[in-house]
C-alpha cells in the first residue's frame, strides 16, 4: 500500500478521520478440484511467483497457473507436510513432514530423518532458514542443521531450559531464534551468546488470566513470529496471543480484542505493530489499533469481513468473497496479496486497492 | 626432521614438511596444519609431537623480524615458547628439543591467508628464493625430501594463444608455457593440490583443493593477488565479472564468492562429489558435474546429476539426472551452445564382476545433450574388444567439426566426428536411443581417431583457432601438442619434472593404466577415482555370485592397516593387488613382481588429506569432545561395564583406529558367507559414505540407528539422540 491519496470510499459506514482502511481482498480459492494436493492445507510459503502448499496429502507447487504435486513416490519424506519454508537465497524449499525433513532443490529431494541424520525426531512441525542454518521444530526437541558442515545440533531439556520437548514452531532472525514449545511456553536462542532463555505464562498452566500483560498468555504455544527490525515477538497459543517487545508483554484475547477466537494456529507478523492471526474462527489482521476478520460467516457461510476499531466498535464490510474456510492454519505474503492455508483449501487474497480520503466520513459507493 | 622453506617469486610460502620417526626411520609428508602433523607423528610411533610455528614478514625477513607470536604444542598442551624469539630474530632458528628421545619436532611457518586462522603475509615483490628456517631433528636422521612430480592436470590457453597455463597438482604450481617456444615462461606457487583452473581476462583462478582456497593470479605479473576461502576441497573454479564459483568435492556444494569483497555470499547444494564446472557459451549457466554418485538406496542403480546453475541469479536452476552413471568428469559445449558432451563412467556394479568383456565392468561414455539432440542420450566411446577408459577432459573444436576426449586409462585421446555423431543419434528411435547407452558397436559410427599420447592424459585445451590440441599427460609430466588437422602429436612440452622415477611414481603410473585389464577395460583408478573411492558397492566373483557385497574404500594412509579385504583375507597389499587382481579383476596377465612392488609403494605413499571438521586451531568443539568421551567410554550410562571387546576404542584403536583384527559386530547380512569382518580404519571416515562392509548404512547415523539393534557394534542403544550426534561429530574428526 502506498502513500497515495485518492477519492473513493469503499466502506458503508463512517471511517475515522485519517484512518488507513483495513485491507480488503478478493479471495480466490483452490481445492483439489483445481489440482491442490489436498484440501487440508497446513502451511503456505511464497517464493516470488511460486506458491508452495504443505497439505495433509502432499506438497503442492502453484506456478504459471498450474498445480504440481509431490508425494513420497516423488521423493517427499512423508505425505503429511506440516510446514514449508523457503531459503530466499537459494530458493531451496524445506518441508517439515510427519516423516522427517525434506529439502527440495531444483527437482531433487533430500530427506533427513532421525535414522539417517542427526534430526531429533521424524515428527517435524516447523522449519525456518537462518543463513546457513536450518532450524527445525520436532516433537522431540529442536534441531539445527549447519548446511555447510553437515553438523546437527540438538536441543532438548538437557541443554536448554525447556521442560517440554514438543516444539511446534520456529521463527528466526539474525539476532534471535524463537521456538513455540507446545505446553512449554517460548524458548529464545541468542545467536551471539548461544544461550537459551524461556518464557512462560505467569499464571501457570491454567486458562485463567490472573496477571494480564505480565507474561506470555499461555503455555500451549503454537506459533512465534520474530520481527528482527522492530525487535518484537508475536506469539499465538490455544488460549490467546501475545506481543513482546523485550520488556513488556501485551496479550490479546477474544474478549478484549478483535480476535475471533483464542484458539490460534499461527501468527505472522508484518512488523512490530501489525500481524496476521490464523484462528479456528477466521483470519484476523491487527494493525496496531484496529482488527479485521476475514471468513465465511460462522452461521451462514457467506463471505464476511468484520472490522473492529480501537474503541471496540465492530462493523461489517461488504464483501463478495471470503477465504475457503474459517479454520485457518497459516498465511504468507506475496507483495500486497496474502495466501491463506485453511482446512478446506488454499486461498489467495488479491488485494483490492483502496483509497483513503482524509476528513471525509461517508460516501455511498452505490 | 628437516624442513625446507623457500620463498617463491610471489611471496607465498611453500612448505615441505617431512616427519621422520627416529625409531623406524619412516618418512612421511607432513600436512598443512599442526594437528594433522601431530596425528601423523603419533601414527608413526612418536609418543608426542612438537609443533612450533613462527611467522616472518616478507619485508622484514632480512632483518629477521617476527610478525607473529610463535606457538608450540606439545602433545595436547599449548605451551608458549619464548626462548627462541631471539634466534628467530636473527633469521635462523637453532633449537634443541627439550623432549625425550623418540620425539620429533616439526617447525612450520604460517602463511598469508592460510587456513585455520593463521596470520597473513603480504605478497613478496622480489623474485629471489629465501631459505627461511631450518629445523632440527632431534635424535633423528636427516633424509632427502620426497620427490615431487609436476603432475599436470588442467590446461588453459590465453585468448591470444600465446601462453599455455598448466596446472601442476604435484608441485602446487601453475606453470606458464610460451606456446611458440614450448618453454616455461614462469611458475606461480599456489595452494596445496591445485585441481581447478579458469582464465578470465587478466586473471587466472586456481582452486587449491587441499587448502580450501582459490588463488587469484594476475597473469601479467604472475603474482598471486588474493587468496579466497571456499568450501571443503574445491576442485573446480569459474569466475565471471562479479562472482567466483567453486565446486567443492567434500562439502558437496558450490561456493559463490563476491569478487568485490572476496567473501562467500551463498552456498548452493550440488550433488555428491561436486568437482567440475563448465559455463555455457553464453555465460548464463554453469554446469556442475560430480565425481561420485548421489547416495541412494542400497544396491540401487547409481544415479548422478548435472547441476545447472543460473550464473546471473546464482541459484540452482535444474538438476539433470544421469541414470546408471557414477563418475562424471568434464563437460564441453559447442560454441553455438547447441551441443553438450559430458564425460562419464557407467559402472556395472550391480552384477557380479565375473567377466570383463562386453562392457560388464565399466562403460566409458558420453552424455550427449542440447538442442542438437533433444532428449539427452548416452553413448559409449568403447569398442567391442577395446576400451578407452576414464574419459576425463573434453573439448569441442571451434568449428564444431570434432570433439576431443582424454581417456586417462588408455593413454590416448579419442576424436569424435561431431557430424557423424549427430547423424547417428538423430537416426535412432527413442527405444534405440536408450539402448545406445550399452551399445559397444556404436563408437565405430562416430569415432574418427584414437591418438596415443603420454601417460594418464587429463586436461585438454584447444588453441583459439582450433589447430592445436594440448593434452596434459599427468604421469609423464609433459604436454602433448596435437595437430588437429593431421591428428598426430606434433611435439611434446617437458614440464621439467624429475627425470628419475621413484617406485611410488612408477606405481602411480600403473595405478592409472588400464592396459593390464582384459581389453584394457579398467584400471585401479576406475574404482578408486583419483586414488580415492567411487561410492559404490561391488559383487566380486571370488566370493560367489551375490555373495559378500563389498563397499569401496578410501586408500589414503592405509599403510599399516593390514590385513586387507573386507574380511581381512589378504595379509598385505601385495596379496590384495597381486595375482588376485589378475585373476578376479583384470582377467588378464597382471603385474610383474617389480611392478607389483611399485604399485604397493604408491598405494602406501598416498598422503592423508587434512580433516575439515575440527576448529580452525585444530581443537575440537564441545560436541566433538563429548563424542570422544562416548567413543572412549568403558561403562554404559547406568554404570554397568561395557565388555572390553565391545568398546569403540578397543577395536578402533591405534593410529589408524583399527586394531587390525577380525570380528563379528552383527553387521553381517544374509548374503555374507561369514559375518566376520576386518576392523576398518576410520581415517577420514566422514568422506566415505556409505558405510559398513557392504555399504548398507547410508550415513554414519544408520550404522547405529538401523544396524545395531542389539548393541553388538558398540554399545549405543543407551545413548540419547544428542549423544549419538556427539559421537558422530567426533568420528568426523578422525
Amino acid at each position: 500500500m502506498t502513500n497515495k491519496i485518492r477519492c473513493l470510499v469503499l466502506s458503508l459506514v463512517p471511517l475515522a478521520a485519517s484512518a488507513q482502511p483495513m485491507p480488503r481482498y478478493r479471495w480466490q480459492n483452490f481445492t483439489t478440484a483445481d489440482g491442490l494436493p489436498d484440501n487440508r492445507v497446513f502451511s503456505v510459503a511464497v517464493d516470488g511467483a511460486r506458491i508452495w502448499a504443505g497439505t495433509e496429502n502432499g506438497l503442492g507447487l502453484y506456478e504459471n497457473g498450474k498445480w504440481r504435486v509431490f508425494r513420497p513416490a516423488d521423493g517427499l519424506a512423508h505425505r503429511a507436510v506440516t510446514y514449508v519454508a523457503v531459503d530466499k537465497r537459494t530458493h531451496d524449499v524445506w518441508a517439515a513432514t510427519m516423516g522427517g525433513l525434506s529439502r527440495y532443490s531444483a527437482g531433487r529431494f533430500d530427506n533427513f530423518t532421525q535414522l539417517n541424520s542427526g534430526l531429533s525426531n521424524d515428527v517435524v512441525y516447523g522449519v525456518a532458514v537462518q543463513g546457513d542454518f536450518v532450524w527445525v521444530a520436532t516433537a522431540a526437541g529442536a534441531s539445527r542443521l549447519n548446511t555447510r558442515t553437515g553438523e546437527w545440533a540438538l536441543y532438548n531439556e538437557r541443554n536448554t531450559p525447556m521442560h517440554e520437548i514438543w516444539t511446534y514452531a520456529v521463527s528466526t532472525g539474525t539476532s534471535k531464534v524463537y521456538y513455540a514449545v507446545w505446553g512449554g511456553g517460548v524458548l529464545e536462542y541468542d545467536v551471539r551468546t548461544e544461550r537459551w532463555k524461556d518464557y512462560h505464562d505467569p499464571d501457570g498452566e491454567t486458562e485463567m488470566v490472573l496477571y494480564k500483560d505480565q507474561g506470555l498468555i499461555h503455555e500451549i504455544t503454537t506459533s512465534v513470529s520474530w520481527m528482527e527490525r522492530d525487535k518484537i515477538l508475536w506469539v499465538t497459543t490455544y488460549f490467546g496471543a501475545s506481543r513482546y517487545d523485550g520488556r513488556n508483554w501485551h496479550n490479546f484475547m477474544e474478549k478484549d480484542s478483535g480476535l475471533p477466537s483464542n484458539f490460534m494456529n499461527q501468527v505472522k507478523g508484518v512488523d512490530g505493530n501489525r500481524a496476521w492471526f490464523s484462528t479456528d474462527k477466521g483470519l484476523a489482521y491487527y494493525d496496531g489499533e484496529n482488527w479485521a476478520v476475514y471468513r465465511p460467516a460462522l452461521q451462514t457461510g457467506k463471505p464476511e469481513m468484520l472490522v473492529r476499531d480501537a474503541q471496540g466498535k465492530v462493523k461489517q464490510v461488504e464483501t463478495d468473497t471470503a477465504p475457503a474456510h474459517n479454520y485457518v492454519f497459516g498465511v504468507d505474503f506475496q507483495g500486497n496479496d496474502i495466501w491463506v492455508a485453511t482446512a478446506k483449501g488454499l486461498s489467495h487474497g488479491i488485494r483490492i486497492e483502496q483509497e483513503v480520503t482524509r476528513n471525509v466520513t461517508r460516501r455511498n459507493d452505490q | 626432521m628437516r624442513r625446507e622453506q623457500q620463498m617463491d617469486v610471489v611471496g607465498h610460502d611453500r612448505e615441505r614438511v617431512e616427519l621422520i620417526v627416529p625409531d623406524s626411520g619412516a618418512v612421511v609428508d607432513g600436512c598443512q596444519d599442526q594437528l594433522s602433523d601431530i596425528r601423523l607423528a603419533q601414527k608413526h610411533g612418536a609418543a608426542a609431537g612438537l609443533v612450533e610455528q613462527a611467522v616472518h614478514c616478507d619485508e622484514g625477513f632480512a632483518g629477521g623480524q617476527i610478525c607473529e607470536r610463535k606457538r608450540a604444542v606439545y602433545g595436547k598442551t599449548a605451551v608458549q615458547t619464548e626462548g627462541d624469539e631471539q634466534g628467530l630474530a636473527n633469521g635462523v632458528q637453532v633449537r634443541e628439543s627439550p623432549f625425550a628421545e623418540g620425539h620429533i619436532s616439526v617447525v612450520r611457518r604460517e602463511c598469508e591467508n592460510s587456513q585455520h586462522g593463521r596470520p597473513t603475509r603480504p605478497p613478496q615483490a622480489t623474485s629471489l628464493p629465501h631459505i627461511c628456517l631450518s629445523v632440527l631433528l632431534f635424535a633423528g636422521v636427516l633424509s632427502a625430501g620426497a620427490v615431487r612430480y609436476p603432475s599436470p592436470i588442467e590446461l588453459a590457453v590465453s585468448p591470444d594463444g600465446a601462453h599455455l597455463y598448466v596446472l601442476c597438482e604435484g608441485t602446487d604450481e601453475l606453470a606458464v608455457i610460451d606456446t611458440h617456444t614450448g618453454k616455461i615462461a614462469g611458475r606461480v606457487q599456489v595452494g596445496r593440490v591445485p585441481k581447478g583452473l579458469w582464465l578470465n581476462g587478466r586473471y587466472a583462478y586456481v582452486a587449491n583443493s587441499w587448502s580450501d582456497t582459490v588463488s587469484v593470479i594476475d597473469t601479467s605479473t604472475l603474482q598471486v593477488t588474493r587468496t579466497l576461502k571456499t568450501g571443503f576441497e574445491p576442485n573446480a573454479v569459474f569466475a565471471n565479472e562479479t562472482a567466483l564459483f567453486t565446486a567443492n568435492r567434500i562439502s558437496n556444494d558450490i561456493s559463490i564468492i563476491d569478487l568485490s569483497t572476496g567473501g562467500e555470499t551463498r552456498r548452493l547444494a550440488a550433488g555428491r562429489g561436486a568437482s567440475y564446472l563448465t559455463p555455457s557459451p553464453d555465460g548464463q549457466s554453469l554446469y556442475c558435474t560430480h565425481i561420485y554418485p548421489n547416495i541412494g538406496q542400497h544396491r540401487a542403480p547409481p544415479e548422478s546429476e548435472i547441476t545447472v546453475i543460473d550464473a546471473e541469479h546464482q541459484i540452482v536452476r535444474e538438476r539433470r539426472p544421469l541414470h546408471n552413471v557414477a563418475g562424471v568428469f568434464h563437460v564441453a559445449f559447442s560454441n553455438d551452445g547447441r551441443l553438450g558432451l559430458a564425460c562419464q563412467l557407467r559402472p556395472k556394479n550391480l552384477v557380479p564382476l565375473a567377466h570383463v568383456e562386453h562392457g560388464w565392468v565399466f562403460g566409458d561414455s558420453l552424455t550427449v545433450f542440447g538442442a542438437d539432440v533433444g532428449e539427452p542420450v548416452q553413448v559409449l566411446i568403447d569398442e567391442l574388444e577395446r576400451y578407452y577408459t576414464m574419459p576425463f577432459g573434453v573439448v569441442i573444436a571451434p568449428d564444431k567439426s570434432a570433439a576431443y576426449i582424454s581417456t586417462t586409462g588408455a593413454n590416448s585421446v579419442t576424436v569424435i566426428d561431431i557430424a557423424r555423431l549427430l547423424k547417428f543419434v538423430r537416426a535412432a528411435s527413442p527405444s534405440d536411443r536408450r539402448a545406445l547407452a550399452n551399445d559397444l558397436s556404436a563408437s565405430s559410427r562416430f569415432v574418427g581417431a584414437r591418438i596415443p599420447v603420454g601417460r594418464a592424459p587429463k586436461g585438454l585445451a584447444l588453441s583459439p583457432d582450433g589447430s592445436l590440441l594440448y593434452v596434459a599427460n599427468r604421469l609423464d609430466d609433459t604436454v602433448s601438442v596435437i595437430d588437429t588437422a593431421t591428428r598426430k602429436v606434433a611435439r611434446m612440452i617437458d614440464l621439467g619434472g624429475p627425470t628419475e622415477l621413484t617406485p611410488q611414481r612408477r606405481g602411480e603410473q600403473l595405478f592409472f593404466d588400464a592396459r593390464f585389464a582384459f581389453h584394457s577395460g579398467f584400471s585401479c583408478a576406475n574404482c578408486h577415482l583419483e586414488s580415492t573411492f567411487d561410492g559404490l558397492q561391488w559383487d566380486l566373483e571370488p566370493d560367489g555370485f551375490g555373495k559378500d557385497i563389498v563397499d569401496n574404500r578410501l586408500l589414503e594412509d592405509i599403510d599399516g592397516t593390514e590385513p586387507f579385504k573386507w574380511n581381512g583375507g589378504n595379509p598385505d597389499l601385495e596379496t590384495e593387488c597381486g595375482p588376485r587382481t589378475e585373476k578376479f579383476f583384470y582377467r588378464s596377465q597382471s603385474y610383474s613382481r617389480d611392478e607389483l612392488g611399485d604399485l604397493v609403494a604408491y598405494i602406501k605413499s598416498m598422503p592423508l588429506r587434512s580433516n575439515r571438521y575440527r576448529l580452525p586451531n585444530g581443537e575440537m568443539t564441545a560436541a566433538q569432545e563429548r563424542g570422544k568421551d562416548i567413543f572412549e567410554r568403558t561403562r554404559r550410562k547406568d554404570g554397568t561395564p561395557i565388555p572390553e571387546a565391545n568398546r569403540c576404542a578397543f577395536c578402533h584403536a591405534g593410529r589408524h583406529y583399527t586394531n587390525q583384527t577380525q570380528v563379528d559386530v552383527g553387521s553381517g547380512k544374509w548374503s555374507d558367507r561369514s559375518p566376520v569382518i576386518d576392523v576398518p580404519q576410520l581415517t577420514n571416515i566422514a568422506l566415505t559414505a556409505p558405510y559398513l562392509h557392504d555399504g548398507s548404512a547410508r550415513s554414519l547415523e544408520e550404522i547405529w540407528t538401523v544396524f545395531n539393534p542389539k548393541d553388538t557394534h558398540g554399545v549405543t542403544n543407551d545413548l540419547a539422540k544428542d549423544e549419538l550426534n556427539d559421537l558422530i561429530e567426533y568420528l568426523k574428526t578422525l
